[in-house]
């Protein structure tokens, strides 16, 4: 984290989801969504939100088979806004800096999933340990 | 020991109808207007049948033998056909569990000795526990096959592709744009390109919540094919909040014409093929001014 930023987040509510099919995602959209509309995000930044956590479902279901999902609702200082966190337990990612390069897919995609998701929202973190797994986690915030 | 319930069980067939019966009428979760009188009576009585021949020294242990197999399909079919007339699930479990509390008041009034009857009831319970067990998993399964198909009209259903003009098609995508649903769309739309002559496909997506880089790609699919076919492509139904988003995932649609509503894809669409829409001002106003 950037040292400027140097207040606490403090999640508030929260839920967890396990998504393991295609039929999943679309449940776990529309909580993010729900999430999102409590706590009054705009239009835009809850479209940037969503897709954004769809982007990382469905690369979780792709490469490790799904795993599970944790939705809170967070607050740092006057902001709030919504975390949602991946974790799985799939191959993990070898190199994360590649996997961060725009038009880098190891399968037949775009190769956006990652980059793509980085620029729609406020804050991203991803670890990854090959062989046993990934979690990242993203945050937006309300107005951010 | 259990020739004694065998034989009690054989010899009081009637009975245990008679009790069943009792039992299924004084619940009151039965739903008349689904089912007869003399229907239920009816499917009772093969029930009890199937079961009560069909008892002897080793099935009473396993409810999986092979004795059972017609008590089995019929408990099946029957749980099937209950979750497709909309039974609820507590009605079709308290049908067979009516049948158990039946068969075991009988064996209490025929023995009197309450050790002899514990071991019983024990036993019997279990084998109508796994015929419960069965007659759920039977009665989800009926369920599941259901929501299948309705998934599949959905598919079906969401998919038209209409012939708005002479050489235009337009097919509006509602929902979400995964691979199989993907399949069926650019199916119906490249056999109605080929169909119909057309030489315009517009794609509206006002009707797609979220444009995530899979949707996007199953797009850019989907215009590929029609591009090779000779066709052009347009997409529309962009809303802003989807625009915004499209640029920061990053997505190319450079290649595409796009639209934000069917309305002006329709327009670009007319001037493409060099058609002209125009008021006919003059003889409408004549008409209403008579």
């Amino acid at each position: 984290m950037e040292p400027s930023k140097k207040m606490e987040i403090i999640p508030l509510t929260r839920g967890t989801m396990m998504v393991f099919k295609d039929q999943d995602v679309v449940p776990f959209r529309n909580e993010v969504k729900e999430y999102a509309e409590r706590i009054k995000m705009g239009l835009v930044n809850q479209t940037k939100l969503i897709t954004a956590a769809s982007e990382m479902v469905r690369n979780m279901l792709k490469y490790a088979n799904g795993g599970l999902t944790i939705i809170e609702i967070v607050s740092r200082g006057p902001q709030s806004g919504v975390r949602v966190t991946f974790k799985d337990e799939g191959p993990g990612i070898a190199d994360i800096p590649q996997a961060m390069q725009d038009g880098f897919s190891t399968g037949k995609s775009l190769g956006l999933g990652l980059p793509g998701t980085k620029r729609l929202v406020n804050e991203f973190d991803i670890k990854s340990i090959p062989g046993t797994g990934t979690t990242i986690t993203i945050i937006k915030w309300a107005n951010g | 020991m259990f020739e004694n319930i065998i034989k009690t069980l054989k010899s009081n067939k009637g009975e245990i109808l008679e009790l069943w019966m009792k039992n299924q009428l004084a619940s009151s979760v039965i739903t008349e207007d689904l089912m007869t009188n003399q229907e239920l009576r009816k499917q009772s009585e093969e029930l009890v049948n199937a079961l009560v021949n069909n008892l002897n020294e080793n099935s009473i242990n396993d409810s999986q033998s092979p004795d059972f197999d017609q008590l089995t399909e019929l408990l099946g079919g029957i749980s099937i056909s209950r979750a497709r007339q909309g039974f609820s699930p507590r009605e079709t479990g308290s049908f067979i569990l009516s049948l158990k509390e039946a068969l075991l008041e009988i064996l209490k009034k025929e023995n009197s000795n309450v050790n002899e009857v514990f071991e019983e009831s024990l036993k019997l319970s279990r084998l109508l526990d796994n015929f419960t067990i069965l007659t759920f998993e039977t009665f989800i399964k009926g369920r599941e096959e259901l929501i299948m198909r309705q998934t599949d009209e959905i598919t079906d259903i969401s998919t038209p592709v209409i012939k708005v003009w002479d050489g235009i098609l337009a097919l509006p995508i509602i929902g979400t744009l995964d691979s199989a649903r993907t399949q069926v769309v650019m199916e119906n739309l490249l056999q109605e390109i080929v169909k119909t002559g057309s030489g315009i496909a517009i794609l509206d997506i006002s009707g797609v919540p979220t444009v995530d880089s899979l949707v996007a790609q199953n797009l850019l699919k989907a215009v590929s094919a029609t591009r090779l076919m000779g066709a052009d492509c347009i997409i529309s139904g962009i809303r802003p909040e989807i625009a915004q988003t499209i640029v920061h995932l990053g997505i190319d649609l450079s290649q595409v014409i796009t639209k934000a509503t069917l309305a002006s894809a329709l327009q670009y669409a007319f001037k493409s093929l060099r058609l002209e829409v125009r008021k006919t001002a003059l003889e409408a106003a004549g008409v209403t001014n008579q």
